[in-house]
């Protein structure tokens, strides 16, 4: 009797750490996360209009009707990107994610303080690389530092009434991501 | 014999106890550093590169995008303030006031995330759309019957959950409980 209760005794304690294992584990063996989600009808380093979620369908659970939203799933292992975001007129966020939909930074409109949201992206490599001097002359661009070489760039316009829905898309459908070492493409 | 016995006896305890934690956790939503307020909680570390393993797990498992904390905070609730599960086939009533913030949105979900259909095709509100009182507190009736006011169509769902999002607020990480950060009340008014 003594023999079980302490062979379960043993068993609980590996059960912890399989447990504890199959949290750490599991954002990386997902398939349906949001990042494995939008990778099949994302294409790389552009902007992304997504659908509106409707009862019907959603590019994701738990998206606020009330926002236009646009995606920029990144990859930077070419180098940089540039971001440029027009501001809508009720508000705007541009969140970024890792490859494993952790948030890790998020600035609006009223946070940039002017009418576009310009942002560079980059690894932390990539930032440590860039030459002194250039950095004095882009002292006014924000830059950020992503902790993966993928992730996801949400860009977010908020409609305060239905009505106004198109005014947001329209203010996310000229937002930019592009490498940095491109030429901006006329539009 | 025995041995072999004995140490697949420990192995079966070992995967039920550590799949079943590891289930439980995820289907509760558990994550480190709530942030409860009457019915509503928020996990505002969620939202930034410090989130816990399991508040990273249930995001991939969830398959959802976390309102990062510099964009907002998302409050959910999923019972009434006496511990009901949200019924669609109730008139449920939400009153008070929200913490500031310059914009917030309350939408309706069923339990998997997905907007609920119904007639008007309304799912929620933003700030600049409810009807407030005199004193700027607002009522928002949720039940599957139209209602006059602020009516949240629940299309008479189960189950269903609230989300009210807090944009550009103060909000976050060191917020505690407490008159600061009132949140609406959520109580069953009837139910047929």
């Amino acid at each position: 009797m003594i023999r079980w209760l302490l062979l379960a005794l043993g068993g609980a304690l590996l059960g912890g750490i399989v447990h504890l294992a199959t949290i750490i584990i599991l954002p990386r063996t997902a398939t349906q996360d949001a990042y494995a989600r939008l990778s099949r009808s994302v294409p790389v380093n552009t902007v992304a209009a997504l659908p509106e979620p409707t009862a019907e369908s959603a590019p994701m659970p738990f998206m606020d009707p009330a926002f236009a939203s646009a995606v920029c799933r990144y990859d930077l292992s070419q180098g940089p990107l540039k971001l440029s975001v027009p501001v809508s007129l009720a508000y705007t966020s541009v969140s970024f994610y890792t490859r494993y939909d952790v948030a890790y930074y998020a600035i609006n409109d009223r946070a940039a303080g002017r009418r576009v949201i310009e942002l560079d992206l980059m690894t932390v490599e990539q930032h440590s690389q860039m030459p002194e001097d250039e950095e004095v002359t882009a002292a006014d661009r924000l830059i950020v530092e992503s902790p993966t070489l993928t992730g996801l760039i949400a860009i977010r316009a908020l409609a305060p009434e239905p009505g106004l829905m198109p005014m947001a898309q329209s203010a996310i459908a000229n937002a930019r991501c592009v490498r940095a070492d491109e030429p901006k493409p006329s539009r | 014999m025995r041995l072999l016995l004995g140490s697949l006896f420990a192995l079966v305890v070992a995967a039920v106890v550590g799949l079943g934690a590891t289930y439980l956790a995820l289907t509760r939503g558990a994550a480190f550093g709530p942030l409860t307020i009457g019915s509503w909680t928020a996990w505002p570390k969620t939202g930034t590169a410090d989130a816990d393993p399991y508040a990273r797990a249930s995001i991939a498992r969830i398959g959802r995008l976390p309102t990062a904390l510099g964009d907002g905070v998302a409050f959910t609730a999923a019972a009434d303030d006496n511990g009901r599960p949200l019924d669609g086939r109730c008139d449920v009533v939400l009153a008070g006031v929200t913490p500031a913030a310059r914009f917030w949105t309350l939408t309706l979900y069923n339990a998997d995330g997905e907007l609920v259909a119904n007639s008007i095709k309304r799912s929620g509100f933003t700030s600049q759309e409810i009807v407030r009182h005199a004193d700027g507190s607002f009522e928002i009736v949720a039940t599957p019957r139209a209602n006059p006011g602020n009516w949240l169509p629940t299309g008479g769902v189960v189950r269903y959950v609230l989300l009210l999002r807090l944009y550009d607020t103060a909000v976050g990480v060191s917020t505690k409980a407490g008159r600061e950060v009132p949140m609406p009340t959520v109580n069953v008014r009837s139910c047929p």
